[in-house]
């Protein structure tokens, strides 16, 4: 169960080395108390400069607009402080709650999926009769290892009329109402290899002697999966949730990569790309500070909101 | 690992500007007066077009005093402008670069390019008024005009002639011809209506009479949703309705499949498209031929404008100077322009470049059309386009591209769509500190 914190801990591990060499042996007369401060500098000043700053610049920004002077193209163009306005702007948009709506229908769709095909697919590797595990692990693996937009010209081939092997012909993929499916199936294809590694792991994190007992008790495979596995890794379940919940708040790359193939996808159709659209397309940088720092509300909100519901499922087991 | 990707959202959002205003106090804001002749300078030049770097070796070749750096951009033409316009504050724009006429305003607007009158005066004399409109703007010149795209009517001339049809001359006679090739086989269509191409449908109306922008002593007036603009969203919607015509948007990967395999049997394009129809239709070299825009009323012979660009100095530029003279070469001179004719298969902006030899040759694509460059030379003069492109139409053109786009998806109403372009805009204008009239 501790497997999946391990990934944040190479981080860790390389800016440790980095002050190991900056730290000679000699020094280990430095006292105790100013040796850890030391030893998390790099951390401290590398995310002050590259995340907290630019943070504190966007929540600026996202108070000020522009405004222009004089002249028919207003040649004089300057800064202003516009208060509360942006943030006003974007929450009376429909637009906005429009694409907060997508992004959760795509979700509803998506977070499931993941959750219960990783789930199957733990478990059936796990199972004694599985055969050739270490293949299927490693294929159903690497659609992780495939970059988002790569997987979405892919799977963008395999649902466009005329290039499709799997009849999109016959079956429009950019309806109004497949869409969804179509990028929330990238989007599932893409991790439930990472999901299934995590419960995996925590499946055979587990004493073998459970099922020993259980087996001894006259359970079948199905009923150790079902009733022994599946409750143990309850936790991990949760984690598996709430890292599909963060990655749908995040949905970015497949609908971006969709949209030049059909009508079904506009440049706002989620969130991110309604910020990035705003910034960096219709050029108003103040408005998609404003908005993205919404959206980091809303996702700080989704995390304790997950953490707490997952946390209240774990002790309705015990 | 996923939440640091949302804060790096932000972050970069905040971070591309960070740096932008630590060294805006740094730029100037008038033309540098550093331009004299003490030795070579180095300008930099961005601009897509293929083939361009061999027209700038060109130049470098003959002119070892002012070196000329060619940048490819990654982004698309509207990223660009805003990137232009983000990086002017931080004083690190390259000193040439090639912007889309209708982004040209937005630029002047941010203080993003400066008046070149003074460098080149007779600039204005080499240019027709119809292109000089594009970049003078408050008795200023902006940019240098590359090129000009009147719309044109691409169709397959072995399907037409098959099926015993006419070019269609009216837009009645297109919606008749549309029908017919439907008919004839329901897999094939005369065209599509794209939801992705803004200045296309610009065009469009531009023929019918539309006036998205204008202005009269400093104040703006707005009309996206005018009488022509309608007529000619009306138009389309029905024929897409009836289903003779699809809705797929151009440049898509399916697109270009349909303009392949035959399909799709005409596109109402530009004088350009010869340049882009390998890349799209590679199988259907030599089968093409172009015709001058169907019209509205018989005789008519007004057309529209799509795309077609200029370039301009930059504001950071410290060689303004240097700049305007590469640009007056580039695109006025007979040396360049029948490079770019040859090369990038451009139909010339400049009065002179209009009658150069080159033009007698019709682009590869069009082998059996020998006469092509005469026609667009012919429809040329009656092309027209708006008054002004607004200060913001890179947001009217997202509007476009999300309101006709889901029109089109949910087969709701094309003018409705116009509709809310008009008010996005005036909407923009207005919380900008513009002057509109109402």
């Amino acid at each position: 169960m501790t497997t999946a914190t391990e990934k944040p801990s190479t981080v860790l591990d390389s800016d440790r080395r980095t002050s190991n060499r900056l730290l000679p042996p000699k020094r280990k007369k430095l006292r105790s108390s100013a040796l850890p401060v030391f030893l998390v500098m790099p951390a401290v000043v590398l995310m002050a400069i590259i995340t907290v700053a630019p943070a504190i610049y966007a929540f600026v920004l996202s108070f000020m607009g522009r405004k222009v002077t004089g002249g028919l193209l207003g040649g004089g163009t300057q800064e202003i402080f516009v208060g509360l306005n942006n943030y006003v702007a974007a929450l009376t948009d429909s637009e906005f709650w429009a694409s907060i709506t997508r992004m959760l229908t795509v979700a509803v769709v998506g977070v499931p999926a993941t959750l219960i095909l990783a789930t199957v697919f733990a478990l059936c590797l796990d199972a004694k009769r599985a055969r050739l595990t270490g293949f299927t692990r490693i294929a159903i693996f690497i659609p992780y290892a495939v970059p988002g937009v790569v997987a979405s010209l892919l799977w963008g081939f395999l649902y466009m009329p005329a290039t499709s092997p799997i009849g999109g012909g016959v079956i429009d993929y950019f309806g109004s109402t497949t869409i969804f499916f179509s990028v929330a199936n990238i989007a599932v294809w893409g991790v439930v290899g990472f999901n299934m590694i995590i419960l995996y792991t925590a499946i055979r994190g587990l004493p073998a002697e459970l099922y020993d007992a259980a087996q001894l008790d006259g359970a079948s495979e199905l009923q150790i999966a079902l009733k022994i596995k599946l409750p143990l890794i309850r936790p991990a379940l949760v984690m598996c949730g709430l890292f599909s919940v963060l990655g749908a708040l995040q949905l970015f790359n497949e609908p971006t990569t969709l949209r030049p193939l059909a009508n079904a996808i506009t440049s706002s159709w989620v969130p991110l790309m309604k910020v990035y659209s705003d910034a960096f397309v219709t050029n108003n940088i103040y408005q998609g500070a404003a908005s993205a720092l919404l959206l980091v509300a809303l996702t700080v909100g989704a995390t304790v909101v997950v953490n707490a519901v997952g946390r209240r499922l774990g002790k309705a087991n015990k | 690992m996923k939440r640091r990707a949302l804060l790096s959202v932000a972050a970069s959002l905040g971070a591309s500007l960070a740096v932008g205003t630590l060294i805006s106090g740094c730029s100037t804001n008038s033309p540098s007066s550093s331009g004299g002749s003490s030795g070579p300078v180095d300008l930099t030049f961005v601009s897509w077009d293929p083939h361009m770097d061999s027209i700038v070796n060109i130049w470098n070749a003959a002119n070892p005093d002012i070196h000329v750096s060619l940048v490819v951009p990654s982004q698309g033409a509207d990223e660009l402008v805003t990137k232009f316009i983000t990086q002017n504050k931080a004083g690190a724009n390259p000193d040439i670069v090639k912007v889309e006429y209708q982004s040209l305003p937005a630029l002047i607007s941010n203080s993003v390019v400066v008046d070149i009158g003074g460098y080149v005066p007779d600039i204005a004399s080499k240019f027709d008024a119809s292109a000089l409109a594009q970049v003078k703007f408050e008795e200023k010149i902006y940019g240098v005009p590359q090129d000009f795209a009147p719309l044109v009517f691409f169709y397959r001339k072995d399907v037409l002639d098959s099926l015993g049809l006419k070019v269609p001359t009216s837009w009645d006679e297109y919606a008749q011809v549309a029908r017919a090739v439907n008919a004839a086989n329901p897999k094939q269509f005369l065209g599509t209506f794209s939801g992705g191409d803004p200045g296309w449908f610009a065009g469009l109306s531009q023929q019918a009479g539309a006036n998205w922008w204008s202005t009269k002593d400093g104040t703006w007036t707005v009309a996206v949703n005018d009488k022509a603009s309608t007529k000619v969203a009306d138009y389309w919607e029905g024929l897409v309705k009836e289903g003779v015509i699809k809705r797929d948007p151009f440049w898509s990967t399916q697109w270009s499949a349909e303009m392949n395999d035959g399909t799709l049997v005409g596109w109402i394009s530009a004088a350009w498209a010869p340049a882009q129809l390998p890349n799209i239709a590679a199988d259907t070299a030599g089968k093409w031929a172009a015709a001058p825009l169907p019209a509205w009323k018989a005789g008519d012979a007004t057309t529209g404008i799509w795309g077609g660009a200029a370039m301009a100095v930059t504001t950071n530029s410290k060689h303004p100077e240097q700049s305007a003279k590469f640009l007056d070469w580039l695109n006025t001179s007979e040396e360049a322009l029948a490079a770019q004719i040859k090369t990038i298969n451009i139909y010339p902006a400049a009065t002179k470049g209009r009658s150069l030899p080159e033009l007698d040759k019709p682009p590869v694509f069009m082998s059996n059309q020998p006469d092509y460059y005469k026609m667009i030379g012919q429809i040329a003069p009656s092309a027209r386009s708006f008054d002004i492109w607004g200060p913001n139409a890179t947001l009217t053109f997202g509007a476009y591209r999300d309101g006709f786009s889901t029109a089109l998806q949910n087969g709701t109403s094309l003018s409705a769509a116009l509709t809310s372009m008009q008010k996005t805009t005036v909407d923009d204008m207005t919380k900008l500190g513009f002057t509109l009239s109402k």
